[in-house]
């Protein structure tokens, strides 16, 4: 099991996050930029294991919020993310002792750790989410009853703001266009959690899961297919494990609308001809998507839904592919995989299951959809 | 007339066209120094065709000169970056990311000073220009003589970055300036480095230009000279010195013109096989499809406009070999060596030029060293060419359905039936020399990428019509005779996560050159 974050697996976890990302939360690239510049400057970050947390702990949530066309214009700054936090800190009178993520598909996987660096903490092997979610609320803090606030979010100017919202529905409504005001690329805290709530309410294993699926992907010198090893790697997962392939061919139609705020569409991929692999699947699936990719069917049948994980990775190296990269041709292969259980609760389902995505479909366990897929 | 010269790695190719016609067509090597491989080949190519130097209305150059110095780290000077901004960005300063042996080069030093602009328009803060100028008193004193000057939010509005311009003019009138906003797009690293690339080449440029100058006056050519871009359009001399970094990828570009100018076709597909691989492009209206994600330039990642290239390792040169799981082609290649390891040439070496020549679909070299293959060999290797052709179009094409093709390079007698979801297979005469006719086709653009605030449909269509007219007005200036100028691309995108109608807009228009020559 991985112990620290070094500069040897910061790829490893950008490339891991941005699986669990699902087609959607954030390009990893910038944030591990920034890891890198604080792991070199202030060392390596120790990984904490959640149930190794005491009671007692501390345990603050770094994250930027935004929108990704600001941020790859006003990047971020580790500075920036402290402020959001001492805020934090001192409305509460308690001092951070570890670090978790919020969310560790996509780009907020790299900041918790670039920020825990510089303040010489750990960082929680854990997050919010387990993948990635389009609102503040759509956490499993949230489901277990920990409050979104008090929140702060913080400018690069020092300007920050404190809130004191009810739910975390309207901590979303509040900070998403205060955070436009200044600039739409701000830092934030936010679900601040003794160590016994973060054992409880935190998705366990997900930032070593993140490692352990970015190193199968990238390790060179394998023989088998990247595709076969990303499968093992979360086959191995304590939840992640009901993991298949179940469909691969090539795009051959794409619709994206971007006209309210998010990326709606979806996306068919037709199996290919002749070269098509052995035991392959025949037909066609379509995936939809609200930023993050929600659905899949093949050849009609339902394979994988929203809370669990559905990505499209490239067929021969398993890269994730980002939503707005999906392009026709692509070879690609679509991974299912299961949920932290957290997430698939009733209850659970009531803040992150297929309805609140507007899906008029129930949730259904990828584990009772795989069935015999390669 | 004009003549359209592109240089190569190996090859400098010239041709002459006058209005539609092609009246002539040269190779010669490419010579180390550049200017004189193209001296020969104008001088071989206006004895060809029996003209006078003051015949020539103007002279159109595409290179891969500056792309290659990149790459190979060659002739670059140091930079000192000043990126404005400040303090938004400052957790990833400029050269955060570039490989060590270029910062050894090319990192001459980086200030971050206050100013920039919000997304929908707003101050970041205001401009600090005491703190450029201690920047620039920085840089001379270590003894550099470029600056690139980058800004949060250019793109939106350029005002900050024209003003750093101003400032460094007036108190250091020997230094160089290279902004951010006229070489790169959305994407404030990718866009710093484009212009700091851009800087550690612009003493290159100069003797680059000077050189080519030089050259076209001893031939007794007055006429003006211009350079490829990578968009397909051209640049004057002038402009080139001051950013080369817009050469990058040209080449390609100009195979892709050329195909398009050559056939008339519009939207076609475009294979152009070399001796090693081959290049799959895709034009829209008449222009290479752009590619929409990152681009590494020896190592450094950068969003600068570049064809979307697909190259696979099928050449003239491929190695066909026989494996327990049936024949393979590629992806190595003899490459130039094909004359002397092929087959055919005498050689002890089974290429794909080779499986042509035995099927009976070329002929080049001697047929004889080749008739002993078993026919089901060249059947099988036949058809992994076939298939190799096939996949890369389908991987190109974004729509099904047929799309016409067209083949050029000199690999192209690999081809013989039409590839699948292909409507047309064109093989235009000339197709040798593409890219030196992409060069001469002899039309200018210009191009805007800006977010404006568009909360509904009367500002949204504001904001197009300033797009159009920024656009058209740029083409104009870069000497596009106005009433040939039009819009070719105009996409309006609006940015997730925001309220208040954020929307990214880009827009070109090209024009053709004014001269009375090319219409």
């Amino acid at each position: 099991m991985v112990r620290e974050i070094t500069l040897d697996n910061i790829e490893h976890l950008a490339i891991g996050s941005a699986f669990l990302g699902t087609g959607g939360g954030g390009d990893p690239y910038l944030g591990s930029l920034l890891c890198r510049e604080a792991i070199a400057q202030y060392g390596p970050v120790p990984i904490v294991r959640p149930e190794d947390l005491k009671d007692e702990d501390n345990v603050f949530v770094a994250a930027a919020m935004g929108a990704p066309t600001v941020m790859i214009e006003k990047l971020f700054s580790i500075e920036d993310q402290h402020r959001a936090v001492e805020v934090l800190e001192r409305f509460l009178g308690r001092t951070a002792t570890a670090i978790i993520s919020a969310e560790i598909g996509g780009c907020n996987s790299m900041m918790p750790v670039a920020y825990a660096a510089m303040r010489g903490l750990p960082i929680v092997d854990a997050d919010g989410m387990g993948r990635a979610f389009p609102a503040l609320q759509m956490t499993s803090f949230n489901i277990e009853g920990v409050a979104c606030a008090p929140m702060t979010i913080a400018d690069e100017h020092g300007n920050s703001v404190l809130y004191q919202t009810v739910t975390g529905l309207k901590a979303e409504e509040l900070a998403r266009p205060v955070a436009a005001v200044m600039g739409a690329s701000v830092c934030m805290s936010c679900y601040p959690m003794t160590g016994a709530q973060a054992r409880r309410a935190a998705v366990p294993l997900t930032l070593s899961g993140a490692i352990g699926i970015g190193e199968a992907i990238a390790r060179s010198g394998d023989p088998r297919p990247p595709l076969d090893r990303l499968i093992d790697a979360l086959r191995a997962h304590a939840y992640y494990s009901d993991a298949a392939v179940v469909f691969r061919g090539k795009i051959t139609s794409l619709e994206r609308d971007t006209t309210r705020g998010w990326v709606f569409g979806s996306c068919t991929i037709s199996a290919m001809g002749a070269e098509a692999a052995p035991g392959a699947i025949p037909g066609m699936a379509e995936v939809r998507f609200q930023n993050e990719n929600l659905v899949v069917h093949v050849n009609g049948e339902l394979r994988g839904i929203v809370p669990d994980l559905v990505t499209i990775v490239d067929a021969e190296t398993a890269h994730a592919i980002p939503t707005e990269r999906l392009a026709y041709g692509q070879r690609v292969a679509v991974v299912a995989c299961s949920a932290p259980p957290i997430l698939t609760t009733p209850h659970a389902l009531a803040v992150v299951g297929p309805r609140c995505f507007g899906l008029d479909e129930d949730y259904v366990p990828v584990r009772d959809l795989i069935g015999n897929c390669a | 007339m004009r003549i359209g010269v592109d240089v190569g790695g190996t090859n400098t190719d010239a041709v002459l066209l006058s209005g539609r016609n092609v009246l002539g067509a040269v190779k010669r090597p490419t010579s180390k120094d550049v200017s004189s491989g193209i001296s020969e080949a104008i001088t071989a190519l206006i004895s060809e065709c029996a003209i006078t130097p003051d015949a020539i209305d103007a002279v159109m150059i595409g290179t891969t000169h500056f792309t290659n110095a990149f790459i190979q780290r060659r002739e670059l000077v140091p930079v000192f970056a000043i990126r404005i901004g400040f303090p938004a960005g400052r957790g990833i300063p400029p050269f955060t990311a570039w490989p060590d042996d270029l910062k050894a080069v090319v990192r001459g030093g980086s200030a971050m000073v206050r100013g920039g602009f919000e997304f929908d328009g707003r101050e970041i803060s205001p401009l600090d220009e005491a703190a450029i100028l201690a920047a620039v008193e920085e840089a001379r004193a270590a003894g550099i003589g470029q600056i690139a000057v980058s800004c949060i939010f250019s793109q939106l509005n350029p005002a900050h970055e024209t003003r750093a311009a101003e400032l460094i003019a007036r108190h250091a009138p020997g230094m160089e300036v290279s902004l951010s906003s006229d070489v790169g797009r959305v994407g404030l690293l990718e866009r710093e480095n484009a212009a700091i690339m851009n800087a550690s080449l612009r003493p290159l440029a100069a003797t680059i230009t000077s050189a080519f100058r030089r050259a076209l006056t001893e031939l007794g050519i007055t006429a003006p000279f211009y350079i490829s871009q990578n968009d397909g359009t051209l640049m004057s001399a002038d402009h080139m010195q001051r950013y080369p970094v817009l050469t990058f990828a040209a080449g390609p570009t100009n195979s892709l013109r050329g195909a398009a100018w050559l056939t008339g076709a519009s939207d076609a597909i475009v294979v152009d096989i070399g001796g090693t691989t081959s290049d799959v492009g895709v034009l829209v209206a008449r222009f290479p499809r752009q590619s929409t994600v990152h681009v590494d330039v020896g190592g450094v990642r950068t969003n600068f406009r570049m064809p979307d290239i697909l190259s696979i390792g099928l050449g003239g040169g491929s190695l066909v070999r026989e494996t327990a799981d049936g024949v393979t082609v590629g992806p190595d290649s003899v490459g130039f060596r094909l004359r002397s390891e092929g087959l055919i040439f005498g050689g002890e070496t089974l290429t794909t030029s080779d499986i042509a020549v035995a099927s009976g679909q070329a002929a080049f070299g001697d047929p004889a060293r080749v008739a002993h293959l078993p026919p089901a060999l060249v059947a099988e290797a036949r058809g992994a060419i076939d298939r190799l052709i096939d996949d890369a179009i389908d991987r190109m094409k974004t729509a099904p359905g047929d799309i016409p093709m067209i083949l050029v390079g000199g690999g192209s007698v690999l081809v013989s039936a039409t590839p699948q979801g292909v409507s047309d297979m064109m093989r235009p005469e000339h197709a040798g020399v593409a890219n030196a006719i992409g060069a001469a086709i002899g039309q200018v653009s210009g191009e805007i990428d800006r977010i404006y605030n568009a909360p509904d449909a009367a500002s949204r269509e504001a904001a197009l019509a300033d797009a159009r007219a920024q656009a058209t007005g740029q083409a104009i200036a870069a000497g596009a005779s106005a009433e040939t100028v039009e819009i070719v691309n105009i996409e309006a995108v609006p940015l997730q996560y925001l309220p208040g109608g954020a929307t990214r807009v880009v827009c070109r228009a090209v024009g053709d050159l004014a001269l009375a020559e090319v219409r």
